[in-house]
């Protein structure tokens, strides 16, 4: 459904143990809210992401729920604590079953 | 046209009140705060939400929220078609209760964050944002 969908993360690619990093994702996503109506005045169906998670070495960071009140191409900037080195995992999970996914390393 | 204390005080309260029911008879909003908090009472401290006094263009609204502590927090924009926005939950690992994000406004409104506590109570911030241009085409 939704085309040209490209995420972007921006993660340190170093931290101390322990320390608190700010993470900043957005991925490109036209969120159509289902508010909408086409030039025949049909209402346009709704298709947005609905969940976004993040994940270090799988223990959860964060989870967000998302409505259609959320922009187009949704940003996000959070804080995660860096217990040892691993890998952030990014997913987004959108109306039509696709699930999108980026990892980042982080070293210590 | 000569009006009495009377008739002058019976006209303004009519007015206010024709401003004031549109927002109290939004039941959407209590319902989706009744969910999140399961008719628990909602307290005023711990939650901090930072959102533009007058946000030009209601598409892309920055706010960002923070809740020191908190395991979930939710957004509800009281003047939307569907007052929904999103809700954070926080992990172990999560630095800080506090995240920032891009909304969406279909016009000037209140906008209101509810935390879940640590210790189960729950916190309520609101905000209202002047809104320009609408964001919900049409």
């Amino acid at each position: 459904m939704a085309s040209g969908v490209k995420p972007r993360v921006k993660v340190p690619k170093s931290a101390s143990a322990g320390e608190a990093i700010v993470i900043k994702t957005l991925i490109s996503h036209p969120m159509e809210s289902g508010q909408r109506k086409d030039s025949s005045g049909n209402p346009i169906p709704r298709s947005i992401i609905n969940r976004f998670t993040c994940e270090f070495n799988g223990q959860s960071v964060i989870d967000i729920t998302m409505e259609p009140a959320i922009s187009t191409n949704p940003y996000f900037e959070f804080e995660a604590t860096v217990p040892e080195a691993g890998d952030f995992a990014f997913t987004w999970y959108d109306d039509d079953g696709s699930v999108y996914n980026d990892t980042q390393s982080i070293a210590v | 046209m000569d009006f009495t204390r009377r008739e002058t005080l019976a006209l303004t309260g009519a007015a206010a009140l024709t401003f004031v029911l549109p927002f109290r008879a939004n039941a959407a909003v209590d319902d989706a705060i009744a969910n999140f908090t399961g008719g628990a009472a909602v307290g005023d401290a711990g939650v901090e939400l930072t959102a533009p006094e007058i946000a030009e263009n209601g598409n892309t609204v920055p706010i960002s929220v923070s809740a020191p502590g908190a395991t979930a927090i939710m957004i509800l924009a009281a003047g939307n078609p569907t007052p929904g926005v999103a809700t954070f939950n926080f992990g172990p690992l999560a630095a800080s209760q506090s995240a920032s994000t891009r909304m969406r406004l279909a016009g000037t409104q209140d906008v209101i964050a509810i935390a879940k506590l640590a210790d189960g109570s729950f916190a309520r911030s609101s905000k209202t944002v002047k809104v320009t241009i609408g964001g919900c085409g049409g």
